[in-house]
């Protein structure tokens, strides 16, 4: 039997942009992509991609399609999963997402897993790395009526179910579910591969499905935000670094340690 | 009068800790708007009930059926939406502990409703009774407030720590009300087969009140050794950024951060740790930061009082010994 494994990617600015680099538009509540850093897929959903193929490896015979929510999509960010090894990609790719919540936007993905004819195991990030907000998985797989494992940090297919350790505090619990499954994952799922050349090859000649809202039979009004961001800004700390140094490195250390105890820290 | 819910957590057959932080969230909204504090309290009993009472809930659901004790995410979801349809909340509050981070937003989304994740601070209007939430995005980067629209009930998961715990006051009255709930297996998707507990020997990360924290710049595994005896002098513990933890250098449960444990120590001493707001979103509450680090620049200079910059092989040997001497004397 041919497993069929859903993975939902998001384009979001680089979290690895410099603090010095990332501003924010109050008036617009928007942040500013910073100047020559591209956009990535966000790195949770990579391991999604990652974890996708090594069910595939082992099981042999799947196929793992993508998708992805959003406007302004930069191909070659985009591609990236294909050119990992997932076999299609569906972009859902309209002007109106932009004024998407995560209601909205877990509205959207639950209709286009739909329309591709829903899905065996649904892999999803834990988070995106933009708004953090670590729930629209959770809100797939409650419109979907999917049991749903979260933060995997390993995922073993067995007949028709599927076992997954969960990443918590102080080590990890394991559970059990049917398929069909949604999973999310985090970092320690494994470092995604790199993409080979053969791979990239073979991305460069897949054109990714394009949809939009109307495709999904989506109305604007069906996904009107429940949340509205009033404010955004950049917060300020108050924090004032005193720098100790020495007569060298090593004084500096032990002047460290008096000033400390002077300051009753220590 | 509405109701502002906050789902109670039980650990080990006691309140979680996070109880008393949601009860002054819920306590919060409700003083300054005229409404009350109600408490869902699924696979728990009269005394946990009675401690919520004191803690500052005007009421509390009770449900203890048996069905309801296997400490599992998707049981209390279930329970809690039987609740929620019966009491229709116009706000529900749950920690973004691992049991509330997955049940505030599915119990938003069987509700249909919205959820706002980890929240630094919420407010209650009082003549539009919707909820405005302050939280940290793109990973503390930024600080955003979101306004719900006209829909109820308005979910939230506040971050752990972010409001001081409710302190028990034993003459408050409130009112028990048990809720007959079971939960039929099939309602239920999932099995815990087996939870695997891998705690560190000492000190606890999150009770620890001092912690001297790894950061790549030690470029291995090996000066752990020299951070832990740092630790010992202080009856501390050691934590992690996460490139430590990714690279393997030490276990993912020593990870500080947003997606680590979020700790609140008098002092964190930070070695070769750059300061992403990724990584202080778990230790920027810390009562004081400071920073060995070789880069003058870092970030971790903006959120420390003290620091020293240079190379840290150098600097903490001579740290740790004088440490040791002011803290034996
Ligand atoms: C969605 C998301 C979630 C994340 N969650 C977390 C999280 O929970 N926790 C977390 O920590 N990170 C998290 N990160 C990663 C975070 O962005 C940073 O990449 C990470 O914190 C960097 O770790 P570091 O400071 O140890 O390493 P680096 O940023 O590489 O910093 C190393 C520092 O060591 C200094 N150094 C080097 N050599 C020496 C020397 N000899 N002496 C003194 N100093 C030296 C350098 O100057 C540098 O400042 C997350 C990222 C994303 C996108
Ligand atoms: N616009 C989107 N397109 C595709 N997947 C998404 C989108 N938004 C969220 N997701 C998925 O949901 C995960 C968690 O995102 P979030 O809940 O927004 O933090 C991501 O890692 C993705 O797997």
């Amino acid at each position: 039997m041919s497993l069929n494994i859903i993975v939902c990617a998001k384009q979001v600015m680089d979290p690895e942009t410099p603090i010095s680099a990332f501003s924010v538009d109050e008036e617009a509540k928007r942040v500013v992509p910073a100047q020559g850093i591209p956009p990535v897929v966000n790195g949770f959903c990579e391991n999604a991609v990652e974890a996708a193929l090594k069910i595939k490896e082992a099981e042999g015979d799947a196929t793992i399609t993508v998708i992805s929510v959003g406007n302004d999509f930069v191909m070659d960010v985009m591609k990236k999963p294909l050119s990992m090894g997932a076999d299609q990609m569906v972009l859902v790719q309209d002007p109106a997402t932009e004024k998407l919540d995560a209601l909205g936007t877990a509205t959207v993905l639950a209709k286009a897993i739909e329309k591709i004819g829903g899905a065996d195991i649904v892999i999803c990030g834990q988070q995106a790395s933009d708004w953090d907000n670590a729930h629209v998985p959770l809100g797939i797989s409650e419109m979907l009526g999917m049991a749903c494992l979260s933060e995997a940090r390993s995922i073993d297919v067995g007949d028709g179910s599927v076992t997954v350790a969960s990443s918590r505090p102080d080590g990890y619990e394991v559970f059990e579910a049917s398929l069909p499954c949604l999973i999310t994952v985090n970092n320690e799922i494994g470092e995604p591969r790199y993409p080979t050349l053969r791979g990239i090859m073979q991305a460069s000649r897949k054109t990714p499905e394009t949809w939009t809202l109307n495709d999904l039979n989506i109305s604007e009004s069906d996904v009107s935000p429940v949340l509205t961001l009033s404010e955004l800004f950049i917060p300020v700390s108050d924090r004032q670094c005193e720098i100790i140094e020495g007569e060298d490195e090593a004084d500096s250390g032990r002047l460290l340690a008096l000033k400390l105890r002077e300051e009753k820290i220590i | 009068m509405s109701e502002i819910l906050i789902f109670a957590e039980i650990e080990e057959n006691e309140l979680h800790s996070t109880s008393g932080e949601l009860i002054a969230a819920g306590r919060k909204m409700a003083d300054s708007t005229d409404n009350s504090v109600s408490a869902a309290l699924i696979g728990g009993n009269q005394k946990l009930a009675s401690e919520l009472i004191t803690l500052g809930a005007d009421k509390v659901y009770l449900a203890d059926d048996d069905t309801l004790r296997e400490g599992i995410a998707e049981v209390y979801i279930a329970a809690l939406h039987k609740i929620c349809l019966e009491v229709e909340p116009i706000v529900i509050i749950t920690s973004k502990s691992p049991i509330g981070r997955t049940v505030g937003p599915r119990i938003a989304y069987r509700l249909g409703t919205g959820i706002a994740q980890d929240c630094t601070d919420v407010s209650l209007d009082n003549t539009s009774k919707r909820v405005t939430v302050t939280r940290p995005v793109y990973g503390g980067n930024a600080m955003a407030k979101f306004t719900f629209a006209d829909k109820n009930p308005q979910v939230m998961t506040m971050r752990l720590k972010a409001f001081e715990p409710a302190v028990p006051e034993s003459e408050r009255s409130g009112e028990i009300i048990e809720f007959n709930i079971s939960i039929d297996q099939s309602e239920i998707k999932s099995k815990l087969v087996e939870t695997v507990k891998q705690e560190s020997e000492g000190v606890r990360l999150e009770d620890a009140s001092v912690i001297i924290g790894m950061g790549r710049g030690l470029g291995g595994p090996e000066p752990f050794s020299q951070l832990e005896d740092l630790a010992k002098v202080f009856n501390g513990a050691v934590g992690a950024s996460r490139a430590v933890c990714d690279a393997g250098w030490l276990d993912h449960s020593y990870q500080i951060g947003l997606t680590g444990k979020t700790v609140t120590p008098d002092v964190y001493i930070t070695v070769g740790i750059s300061g992403a707001s990724q990584h202080m979103a778990g230790c920027s509450a810390s009562k004081n930061i400071v920073a060995i680090n070789k880069d003058g620049d870092a970030n971790i200079f903006k959120e420390a009082s003290f620091g020293v910059v240079g190379d840290w092989e150098k600097i903490l040997p001579a740290f740790t010994e004088t440490a040791r001497e002011l803290l034996d004397s």
